[in-house]
């Protein structure tokens, strides 16, 4: 029976939670990487037991850590990300320019088609290739020189580049985000970059609809119709059908349209999901009611998920890499919060039941159907 | 023989246990302390210098004979008693945030 493995990066270390296709019981394993903080870890789409995990500490700085045993052993791999020539400037949050300087690396994005290939997402925002298996990262410097870059700010949490979706149908479209720089696309595998953020209103900037200086938190797409991309903005969950050349707003009847995590249904194109927060002022559910909310029709219109989730004095936060979906036939949806909670949903949303209860503060979940 | 001691996490790192001794090519000093150290366990790579400026890392210390030396020249001979392997070397994370 197939089975699922789902890779959760948190505050003191990752755990690896694995089930078979029913999803009711749950094997733990962790915390590796014990006391560090690990930002992300994912698997090959094409290497089930290939991982890579990104781990750190404002101590000891970066290491990329690589399994090729489906997370029994870990190694070490490369952990040098030199920008490419002289890194120059972006403003700092006082508007001032502030040298480019490598903080950690919050997404690994491994290859469709080839286990030694892997993008790195990092803070100060930059996209790095490795062809090696993370032994050697290359910057992929046309996104950070592109023209724009001098005049990118950091977030809150840092100027950090988090969201990096390879087309499953063209590999040399590459989408990436920045926080809060906004959305970008290469249509030549890393080489050029533009801006893809016409449409995004945001109203903590001078410019509401400038080029960029948006605070985009997460992208998400359909394997199957990847000009079609789902957004969860700082403020807004937005739509695009044209591969991000425009955006609308799809936040409807959200009980607020602030939040970090978006993901879309294995099956179901238009069947998008969210986990509304209250305010960028309070990182927590609205009400203090943990609720998933999705959307059958590809947004506007949304419906609360709440079976199995706490509807009372929750004040926890989902944030932007915590979700993720399997590809079993009843799709399974999971999140991770700063509470420590993993929950998972079986049913596509409908219900939904703790995988763990008490892990350090979740940064990010990503799950591994297996074979 | 330079005795060296890690930190927690980078004895995790190293697979060590206790003291680690290292032989070191010339004069010890800080450098050559930490590139002998680097080219023994390569998982330590830029753990303790950032690999960018070779520059220790803001939250680690190096102390040895009761004295702070992390703001030595990272080129400056070790002190006597560490070269002859009577004192240690230490690799010490900074008390900071919780």
């Amino acid at each position: 029976m197939s089975g699922v493995r789902v890779l959760v990066g948190t505050r003191k270390g990752a755990f690896i939670l694995t089930s078979d296709g029913k999803r009711d019981d749950w094997k733990v394993e962790g915390p590796l990487f014990a006391g560090w903080e690990v930002y992300h870890v994912k698997g090959s789409p094409v290497d089930e037991n290939r991982i890579f995990a990104s781990q750190s500490t404002g101590w000891f700085g970066q290491l990329i850590q690589r399994s090729d045993d489906g997370g029994a052993t870990w190694q070490p791999v490369g952990n040098q990300f030199k920008y490419d020539g002289v890194p120059g400037t972006h403003q700092w949050y006082d508007g001032t320019p502030h040298p480019w300087e490598f903080a950690r690396v919050w997404h690994l994005e491994p290859s469709l088609s080839d286990p030694d290939d892997v993008l790195a997402g990092v803070e100060d925002a930059a996209l790095f290739r490795s062809t090696d298996g993370g032994e050697n990262w290359a910057e992929l410097s046309g996104l950070r020189t592109h023209g724009t870059g001098s005049s990118w700010q950091p977030g809150a949490g840092g100027m950090c580049l988090h969201t990096i979706i390879v087309s499953p149908k063209d590999p040399k479209r590459i989408f990436v985000a920045i926080s809060s720089a906004g959305a970008f696309r290469s249509d030549d595998a890393g080489t050029s970059w533009r801006p893809i953020n016409h449409g995004l209103h945001s109203e903590g900037i001078p410019d509401e609809d400038a080029e960029v200086g948006h605070c985009v938190h997460r992208i998400a797409l359909h394997p199957s119709r990847p000009e079609v991309l789902f957004m969860q903005k700082h403020w807004d969950v937005m739509r695009s059908d044209n591969a991000g050349d425009s955006w609308v707003e799809v936040s409807g009847n959200l009980p607020s349209d602030f939040g970090f995590a978006i993901d879309v249904h294995a099956h179901e194109p238009e069947t998008v999901y969210v986990v509304p927060i209250t305010s960028d002022s309070q990182h927590f559910p609205p009400d203090g009611k943990l609720r998933v909310y999705r959307s059958r029709v590809g947004g506007n219109e949304w419906e609360p998920l709440t079976k199995g989730l706490p509807q009372a004095n929750c004040y926890v936060d989902v944030l932007r890499d915590a979700m993720a979906v399997d590809s079993l036939d009843s799709c399974g949806v999971y999140f991770g919060t700063t509470g420590g909670q993993v929950y998972v949903s079986a049913d596509a949303g409908d219900s939904w039941k703790p995988i763990v209860r008490d892990l350090p503060s979740v940064l990010s979940v990503e799950v591994q159907t297996l074979a | 023989m330079i005795r060296v001691v890690l930190p927690a996490h980078l004895k995790t790192l190293a697979h060590v246990s206790g003291e680690v001794q290292l032989d070191v090519v010339g004069t010890p000093t800080q450098n050559s302390v930490i590139d002998a150290l680097e080219a023994r366990f390569p998982a330590l790579l830029g753990t303790i210098r950032d690999p960018a400026t070779q520059k220790r890392r803001t939250f680690i210390r190096f102390f040895a004979c009761e004295e702070d030396l992390s703001h030595d020249s990272p080129d400056a001979p070790l002190p006597d008693d560490v070269i002859v392997g009577a004192e240690a070397f230490f690799v010490v994370g900074a008390m900071a945030g919780g």
